[in-house]
């Protein structure tokens, strides 16, 4: 019974942060456009699932994916179950000893990232400007590489607690080159599949996994080395993307200017 | 009725099929892995199911009623020509948008929470809604600034690498400067905001105007706004962290 009450709260709450988009919406269309809304009734019942919607999102988190995210980092780190892994004395954990939270990083980035819907329409969109030379499949292994590389990769900040900026401030160092060195028309793309990764559903479980972990490795803060998985997870697949872009078109033109050389080898 | 029955349907089966790859991820891990029982299990379930409920409605909602009512007057400011008007717009639709962005809503929670446990802010509920707040509405306003300057950028075809070059210099700058414990939540808060509400809408707003101005791609010049909605949230919460 106190999930529905909770849930009550969280729609009266989700009502106030839609609030001003709607009122936005509406005085706009008042008063630049001059006109009446179209289909006011419609509209009035779409708004009115957003709210529920909403709340009911925000209130299923606290229960499902903010739980699930600290619990496996609780567990994955936890002393017992790393003795049953290693063999030397619970003082002397490194960082290599906590292999299976990286695995269980690059799983949750790769899985989440081929799932995701609105990467096959990029794919697809992709496909069509290159020619060909960007494979669908291509792409979409390539986001996923860079989202998996991305989460494990930040874990593995969160567990040596390396500054943050450094790793941000290298990624961004290799983008910047890239992107001088790969074709114009992958470029955008490329930029565009790192938003594509952090969708609203992979957003809080990641976050509670890095939260998780810098509350249970010793040594480290939440509040200092805790944040980051998302940025690294949006950072990556856009390495990925440029590397595999500038590969697939290279082997496409290699193919093109010497047609006579397929029977050779 | 039919048809939005089976919009309804289409939207929970994308929802769900979001959620499925963590779930297998976890459940493989449950029995393979760690090999313990779970605690609460039955709550987990409960609060899965929720979360792909709420989902669905929401974006059954957002395209019943934002995304039309958005994209028609993103295509009808971008027809009309004054500039005023749209850029008055795009702060108001990228600040909107991003107040009811639900990642963020639920990331900026669990900011607050830990900033409460470090004892950074007082340990209240007052204190840590107001410091929610905050960072949501420093973020919306980093969001609106953003989309203001990617339609400008449109207009007076600015160069985009250059801007985006010069704005992660900038970042690297205010981090030098900026508390610590702000850092991994600033950087963060530029992969939040462009998701489920924002994206669609901007997208919009991009496309429809490069396509009525002259010269310009919609295909090229349409996307910069994005970029530039996760590059300002990370440079807007860095100076909140220094001022607050």
């Amino acid at each position: 019974m106190d999930l529905a009450v909770d849930a009550l709260f969280f729609v009266t709450d989700s009502a106030l942060d839609v609030l001003p988009i709607v009122i936005f919406l509406f005085a706009f269309q008042w008063l630049v456009i001059g006109e009446r809304m179209p289909n006011g009734g419609k509209i009035i019942v779409g708004f009115a699932f957003v709210v529920v919607g909403l709340g009911l999102f925000l209130e299923g988190l606290e229960h499902s994916l903010f739980p699930l995210g600290r619990m496996m980092a609780e567990q994955l780190t936890h002393p017992e179950f790393l003795l049953d892994t290693v063999e030397h004395a619970v003082a002397e954990f490194t960082w290599q000893d906590f292999y299976w939270v990286y695995i269980f990083a690059a799983a949750v980035g790769f899985s989440t990232a081929m799932a995701e819907p609105s990467l096959m329409a990029v794919a697809m969109k992709a496909n069509t400007v290159s020619g060909g030379a960007i494979g669908v499949v291509g792409l979409r292994v390539a986001v996923a590489i860079g989202a998996g590389i991305g989460v494990s990769l930040g874990c593995f900040r969160i567990i040596t607690g390396l500054p943050l900026p450094y790793f941000i401030a290298a990624g961004y160092f290799i983008v910047i080159m890239q992107t001088m060195a790969a074709p114009k028309e992958i470029v955008p793309l490329a930029y565009d599949s790192g938003g594509v990764t952090t969708s609203t559903v992979t957003v809080p479980l990641v976050a509670a996994l890095g939260l998780g972990l810098a509350d249970a490795v010793p040594g480290r803060s939440p509040l200092l080395d805790g944040f980051g998985l998302i940025a690294f997870t949006a950072l990556f697949p856009i390495i990925t993307v440029l590397a595999y872009g500038q590969f697939a078109i290279l082997r496409d033109r290699i193919s093109k200017s010497q047609p006579s050389d397929k029977n050779s080898e | 009725m039919k048809d939005s029955l089976r919009a309804l349907a289409r939207d929970a089966v994308n929802s769900l099929r979001d959620l499925t790859p963590i779930i297998l991820v976890i459940g493989v891990f449950q029995a393979f892995v760690i090999r313990q029982p779970v605690d609460g299990l039955l709550s987990l379930v409960g609060g899965a199911l929720l979360v792909v409920a709420g989902l669905t409605f929401f974006i059954f909602g957002l395209r019943l009623a934002l995304f039309p009512v958005g994209e028609g007057l993103a295509h009808s400011l971008a027809r009309k020509g004054s500039v005023f008007w749209l850029i008055a717009f795009a702060f108001v639709l990228g600040f909107g948008t991003t107040v009811a962005e639900p990642a963020l809503i639920a990331v900026a929670g669990e900011a607050a929470a830990v900033a409460a446990d470090a004892e950074v802010i007082a340990r209240t509920p007052e204190a840590m809604d107001d410091y929610a707040f905050g960072l949501r509405m420093t973020v919306a306003l980093a969001v609106g600034v953003a989309i203001v300057l990617g339609v400008l950028r449109i207009i007076i075809n600015w160069s985009l690498p250059i801007l985006i070059i010069s704005g992660y210099a900038l970042v690297v700058l205010l981090t030098t400067i900026a508390p610590p414990e702000i850092i991994g939540i600033a950087y963060d808060s530029g992969g939040v905001t462009t998701s489920t509400v924002t994206v669609p809408l901007v997208t919009a707003l991009g496309v429809g105007l490069a396509s009525s101005v002259k010269g310009r791609n919609p295909m090229l010049d349409g996307f910069g706004l994005i970029a530039f909605a996760s590059l300002t949230p990370i440079l807007f919460v860095l100076i909140y962290g220094m001022v607050v």
